[in-house]
C-alpha cells in the first residue's frame, strides 16, 4: 500500500520567540501545540496521536501528554536529532493510513541560548554505555569540527570553496532580511562570510547557524479531516527516512542519508528534483545544505559548489528558493534542532503564507529534508515531499 | 604556530564496556590493537564485540602496523588550546577517529602519512593518536 497521499498537514506554527527565559521546555511545547491547533482550527479534543523526541522534557511523550492533558491512542517519541519531527510526520502519516489516530500532534521546544549552551564547541561526553564514546570523546569531537570534517574532505574531492559554501548563507541572509522574527537580518556579502573567524577549520563563524531558543508544532490529519478545515490543503506525498554511520570502520564523508530517504521520497512521490518548486534544507553548517542537494539530486555529486553560487537559491533570484524564513543559518534553530522550522516553511510557501518578497509563485509542490546527529560520525535523514491540493 | 598538548579526557573506566578492555589494557601497554573477525577475515573501527561487517563474534585482537594515512580533518580554533580532530585510515584497513598532534597544525593535509604516537590521557590509559611520518 502506498502511503502517497495518506494524510496532510494542516496545522502548522513557529513560536515568534528567539529568546525565552522566562517561559519552561514545558510551557513553550504547549504554546507551539496551541498555536498549531489554532492554525489547524481544531482543538485539544481533537487530538489522538502525539509525536516528540529528545528535547521534550521527561520520558518520551509521557510527560508533555500529561502536561497537555491529552487524550492519545498513538504516541511516538523516535528520536533522531533534528530531523525526528520529518520522520515524525512520515510516521503519523503511516499511524493515519493504519487507522491508528486521525488528528497527529508533534511538538518541539528548547532553551538552548537562555540556558548559555556552548552548543557547537564543547565536546559531550555522554554515556559510555552508547558504545563509541570511550573511543571518541576523547578526541575532542564537538558539533563543529564533526561537520567540518565532512568540508574538509568535499573541498579535497570536488574542489569545493570557501567562496561557495558561504553562497548558502548570502542566500539564506537574502530572506532572513524580510522575517521581521529572524535571528540575523543583516544581509552578508561572500566576502562577510569568508573574513568571519575560523571556528573549526574549513568553517567560519558564518558557516554555522545561530543558537536559539524557541520551538514549533504542527498537526497532521487524515484526508476527511483536511477536506473539512479552512486551511488550505497541503498533502504529503513522499517521504524517507535513512541513518548513516561509520559503516564499520568503512568512513565515507562524501555523502549522506540523504542520498536513500531522498530517493525512497521521490519515488513514492512519482516526482523528480527538478519538479520542485521550493526546497528546506537543513541548515546547521553550509556544508550540510551542500551535501543534502547532491545527495537528494538537485545537482550531481561533487557539483554543489557550483550549484549554489551566485545567488541560485536566492527566491526569485536563483533556480532553486530555499529556506525562504532565513532558516537555520539566520532566522532560527529551537532547541539546536532545525526539523521542525523545515517543515513550517514549506507549508507556508505551499500554502502562498510566505513573506510576498520571498514567496514563490504558483508553489505546489516543496520538499524538505533534515540531518540529525552528526554528519560526520552518525546522523539521521528524513525527506518529505509535499503537494498544493 | 608552536604545537601545545591540550588535556586528554578518558571516558568512564577501562572496563566500563567490558568486550572492549582488552583494547585500552593494550593502550596502557603502548600497543595499539585491532579487532580482527575471524569468519570474515576484516578489521573494524570503533572495537566492539560483534564483527559489524557479519556479526559474527568470532573475533581477536592483533598488533596494529600504527600506520596510518589522513582521510580528513579540522582544526578546532575555538577552544583553549586548540587541536586537531581527525580520521586516519589505518593501514589495516579501517579508518577511525583521533587527534593529529606534535606538528604544526596548519601543515596538515588529507593523503599525508602519518605514524601512531600514544599520549597521555587525564584519567586512563594513554590513547592512539598520530603524527606526521
Amino acid at each position: 500500500m502506498s502511503l502517497k497521499g495518506a494524510a496532510y498537514i494542516a496545522g502548522a506554527y513557529e513560536h515568534p520567540t528567539r529568546k525565552a527565559p522566562d517561559k519552561s521546555v514545558a510551557m513553550l511545547h504547549a504554546e507551539c501545540a496551541i498555536g498549531a491547533l489554532a492554525d489547524a482550527g481544531l482543538s485539544k479534543s481533537d487530538v489522538d496521536g502525539y509525536f516528540c523526541a529528545g528535547d521534550a522534557p521527561g520520558m518520551g511523550p509521557l510527560s508533555m501528554v500529561d502536561y497537555l492533558n491529552l487524550k492519545v491512542r498513538h504516541m511516538d517519541a523516535t528520536d533522531i536529532g533534528g530531523s525526528s519531527y520529518l520522520l515524525h510526520v512520515a510516521h503519523a502519516a503511516e499511524a493515519i493510513a493504519a487507522g491508528r489516530c486521525n488528528v497527529a500532534l508533534i511538538t518541539l521546544s528548547g532553551r538552548p541560548r537562555s540556558e548559555g549552551m556552548a552548543t557547537g564547541t564543547t565536546p559531550r561526553a555522554g554515556n559510555t554505555a552508547q558504545p563509541d564514546v570511550q573511543f571518541e570523546y576523547p578526541y575532542g569531537p564537538t558539533v563543529v569540527n564533526v561537520y567540518a570534517m565532512c568540508a574538509q574532505r568535499h573541498m579535497y574531492e570536488f574542489g569545493t570553496t570557501s567562496e561557495q559554501l558561504a553562497w548558502i548563507k548570502v542566500a539564506a541572509s537574502h530572506h532572513a532580511q524580510w522575517n521581521e522574527h529572524a535571528m540575523l537580518r543583516d544581509v552578508v556579502t561572500v566576502e562577510d562570510v569568508v573574513n568571519s573567524p575560523v571556528v573549526a577549520s574549513p568553517l567560519h563563524r558564518l558557516d554555522c547557524c545561530v543558537i536559539s531558543d524557541g520551538g514549533g508544532a504542527l498537526v497532521v490529519v487524515k484526508p476527511e479531516i483536511a477536506a473539512s478545515l479552512k486551511r488550505p490543503k497541503v498533502k504529503i506525498i513522499g517521504m524517507g527516512e535513512a541513518p548513516k554511520g561509520q559503516m564499520g570502520g568503512n568512513v565515507d564523508l562524501t555523502y549522506s542519508g540523504a542520498r536513500f530517504s531522498g530517493a525512497a521520497a521521490f519515488e513514492m512521490a512519482g516526482v523528480k528534483p527538478a519538479d520542485v518548486k521550493y526546497a528546506s534544507i537543513y541548515d546547521s553548517f553550509t556544508i550540510t545544505v551542500l551535501m543534502q542537494l547532491e545527495d537528494l539530486g538537485f545537482c550531481e555529486k561533487g557539483k554543489g559548489g557550483k550549484f549554489v553560487a551566485d545567488g541560485n537559491l536566492i527566491s526569485g533570484v536563483g533556480k532553486l528558493p530555499f529556506n525562504t524564513d532565513g532558516g537555520g543559518l539566520c532566522n532560527n534553530h529551537p532547541a539546536n534542532r532545525g526539523g521542525i522550522t523545515k517543515v513550517i516553511e514549506a507549508v507556508r510557501q505551499l500554502r502562498g503564507e510566505a513573506h510576498p518578497k520571498v514567496q514563490v509563485a504558483n508553489c505546489d509542490l516543496a520538499l524538505a529534508h533534515g540531518t540529525g546527529g552528526l554528519l560526520g560520525t552518525r546522523h539521521g535523514s528524513a525527506t518529505l515531499i509535499m503537494e498544493r491540493e | 604556530m608552536a604545537y601545545q598538548q591540550r588535556k586528554i579526557p578518558f571516558a568512564g573506566t577501562i572496563d566500563s564496556n567490558p568486550e572492549t578492555k582488552p583494547f585500552f589494557e593494550a593502550c596502557a601497554a603502548g600497543k595499539l590493537v585491532l579487532p580482527h573477525c575471524g569468519a570474515c577475515g576484516k578489521a573494524h573501527w570503533y572495537p566492539r564485540g560483534v564483527c559489524p561487517h557479519c556479526m559474527s563474534q568470532n573475533l581477536s585482537w592483533k598488533d596494529a602496523s600504527g600506520q596510518g594515512t589522513v582521510y580528513s580533518f579540522s582544526v578546532m580554533k575555538r577552544a583553549p588550546v586548540p587541536y586537531a580532530i581527525a580520521y586516519v585510515t589505518l593501514a589495516e584497513g579501517p579508518t577511525m577517529l583521533t587527534n593529529i598532534v606534535d606538528c604544526d597544525l596548519d601543515s596538515i593535509r588529507i593523503g599525508q602519512k602519518v605514524a601512531l604516537r600514544f599520549v597521555p590521557t587525564e584519567d586512563g590509559p594513554p590513547l592512539p593518536m598520530f603524527t606526521p611520518a
